[in-house]
């Protein structure tokens, strides 16, 4: 099963790659990245249908936001689930993000067993 | 000989009468009165024949000569001078014919006719001196007169003179003490000015204080996260050694240890944050140094934004930068152009992200763009907004010290003002582009 994570901020990768490492290991789950929504959707548009099941990203990214990022995704894409991630969990936020039709909406710093926890119960499903 | 002595006794009464006050009059008073009394005796003798004609005679050509030497060589006396010049033909010529009368009587009967003719000649001579002198005396009148107004224009003159000096006096130490009451308002003002600029520091710092809080918590969530799964590694890597997969081990290690370089860096990038906040609020004493813009300006658009997002809930705005990668290190003050760099990067987000303006444009997305570009021998940056733009009659005032627009107690009125005194410093040039209804540019040129 194949997640995009999408955030500006490069480490984000070494993190959730660690985090991640064993299920990754047992070939259960495959992570890919993607550091801005327009790097993001190029990914997602590689392979018809898209490999990728579900998608998180970050808000708050210079250029394409990640609740514009939710609406491209959403019209291009609407089988894929996408959850934010973002440092603001205001309710303004958080409405326009499930407006658009994101399935979660996690703060951060990210609780990572929350996460796992989301991720698992989509691979088990 | 009478009327000759007569008219002696009239000159010395003139002579005493008129004369100058300079003069110590006292010793010649005496003197004067003498002569009177001579020449009062002498008409007495005159009249009553006790004394020998000859001798009266000489008598009184020596009163008359006492009288012509105090009026033409004693000073004091010199108003008798014309008197005496008038009478004295008349007075040598009766003195002449006495003289001849007692030396020769019947040589003077031959001549007589020729004495009473010199005698009528120089009675006119006198009477055309006293006739010309009195003429001159009304004209010296009439002088006088004119010299006694102009003297009393000139105590006139000299009154006004003296109340103008007191009101001049007065209008002067009022004129001192005004100077010296806009000196110490100046001098108030000065000190005023310095701490709203302070104040105006203070506040960008305030405005800055939640930036700079999310921008610290992002590298302090990575230097959690990443010494917590550091801690898992380690387990598993214990795990593994008891197992005895050395080369899983190996991995995990290699793990742990781009783990501690990412905390290291994540430290230090806070510890970074935290350094240009201190040095934000510092007054002063900035150094030039080269510095990379884009950064500059990269960090101040994300301390501006997750500023203002921290602080107001409801504002929203989307920014974009457009940095050129080839732009060369400018030689700056870099807290000084942050400053500026923030105070306009506020003002576009306060310009299009306010929720005042959103509620009327609401199909409207706010955005904020910074962008950088080389122009020969300039760096240009430019901040920009699509907001409501800003009016024509405003934009000149814009720079001015606290002119604000925003409610009071919102802005200091010191922060286009202050930018505008950091690009000026540096040699470079701000300036504004804007459109009603479609936005506001501000660029700004520094030279490389």
């Amino acid at each position: 099963m194949k997640i995009l994570i999408v955030d500006d901020e490069k480490d984000v990768e070494m993190l959730f790659r660690q985090k991640f490492r064993k299920e990754t290991r047992s070939g259960n789950l495959e992570l890919i990245f993607a550091f801005s929504g327009a790097e993001a959707l190029t990914i997602l548009g590689e392979s018809d249908p898209p490999s990728v099941v579900y998608v998180f990203s970050d808000i708050n990214m210079p250029g394409m936001t990640g609740l514009e990022l939710l609406d491209q995704v959403k019209k291009k894409f609407p089988q894929i689930s996408v959850s934010m991630i973002s440092a603001y969990g205001d309710s303004d936020n958080y409405n326009k993000a499930i407006k658009s039709g994101a399935k979660e909406f996690f703060t951060k710093p990210i609780d990572f067993d929350s996460l796992r926890k989301e991720i698992l119960d989509l691979i088990n499903t | 000989m009478i009327l000759e002595n007569i008219i002696s006794i009239f000159i010395i009464n003139y002579l005493r009468k008129n004369r100058e006050l300079t003069v110590d009059f006292s010793k010649w008073e005496k003197l004067l009165k003498i002569g009177i009394g001579v020449g009062a005796a002498l008409c007495f003798f005159e009249v009553t024949h006790l004394l020998p004609n000859s001798l009266l005679v000489i008598l009184t050509i020596i009163l008359f000569g006492g009288v012509t030497y105090l009026s033409y060589r004693v000073p004091g006396f010199s108003k008798g001078k014309s008197l005496v010049y008038a009478i004295l033909p008349y007075m040598t010529i009766s003195f002449a014919g006495q003289l001849i009368e007692i030396v020769g009587t019947d040589f003077f009967e031959k001549i007589e006719n020729y004495f009473e003719a010199a005698e009528f000649f120089a009675i006119l001579w006198a009477l055309s001196i006293w006739w010309s002198g009195r003429k001159q005396k009304k004209a010296l009148e009439i002088e006088r007169l004119k010299a006694l107004e102009k003297e009393r224009e000139y105590e006139i003159s000299q009154k006004l003179k003296a109340e103008l000096e007191i009101q001049v006096t007065a209008r002067t130490a009022e004129l001192t003490r005004q100077k010296e009451e806009l000196e110490k308002t100046l001098t108030e003002l000065k000190s005023t000015q310095s701490q709203l600029i302070h104040a105006e520091k203070m506040a960008s710092l305030g405005e800055l204080t939640a930036g700079i809080a999310h921008e610290i918590q992002n590298p302090l969530n990575f230097v959690n996260n990443f010494s917590e799964v550091s801690e898992e590694l380690l387990q598993e890597l214990q795990e593994e050694l008891d197992k005895g997969d050395l080369e899983e081990a190996k991995a995990i290690s290699q793990d742990v240890i781009e783990n501690l370089k990412k905390i290291h860096h994540h430290g230090k990038r806070a510890d970074g944050i935290v350094k240009g906040m201190l040095q934000h609020s510092r007054t002063g004493s900035g150094q030039k140094e080269p510095t990379d813009i884009n950064e500059l300006a990269d960090e101040f658009l994300r301390l501006s934004y997750h500023g203002l997002r921290a602080k107001d809930k409801t504002f929203n705005a989307g920014f974009k930068m457009d940095f050129d990668p080839a732009l060369p290190k400018v030689n700056i003050v870099p807290q000084d152009i942050g400053r500026v760099f923030l105070n306009l990067i506020n003002n576009a987000f306060y310009a299009c992200g306010n929720s005042e303006y959103r509620k009327h444009h609401s199909d409207l997305k706010p955005m904020v763009t910074v962008s950088t570009k080389k122009l020969g021998s300039k760096v240009q940056i430019t901040v920009s907004d699509n907001g409501p733009g800003i009016p024509e009659d405003i934009r000149e005032k814009i720079f001015q010290p606290f002119f604000t627009t925003k409610p009071t107690g919102q802005g200091t009125g010191l922060g286009l003002s202050l930018s505008y005194d950091i690009i000026k410093a540096h040699g470079g040039e701000i300036k504004i582009k804007s459109e009603k209804g479609k936005g506001t540019e501000f660029i700004i040129e520094l030279p490389i």
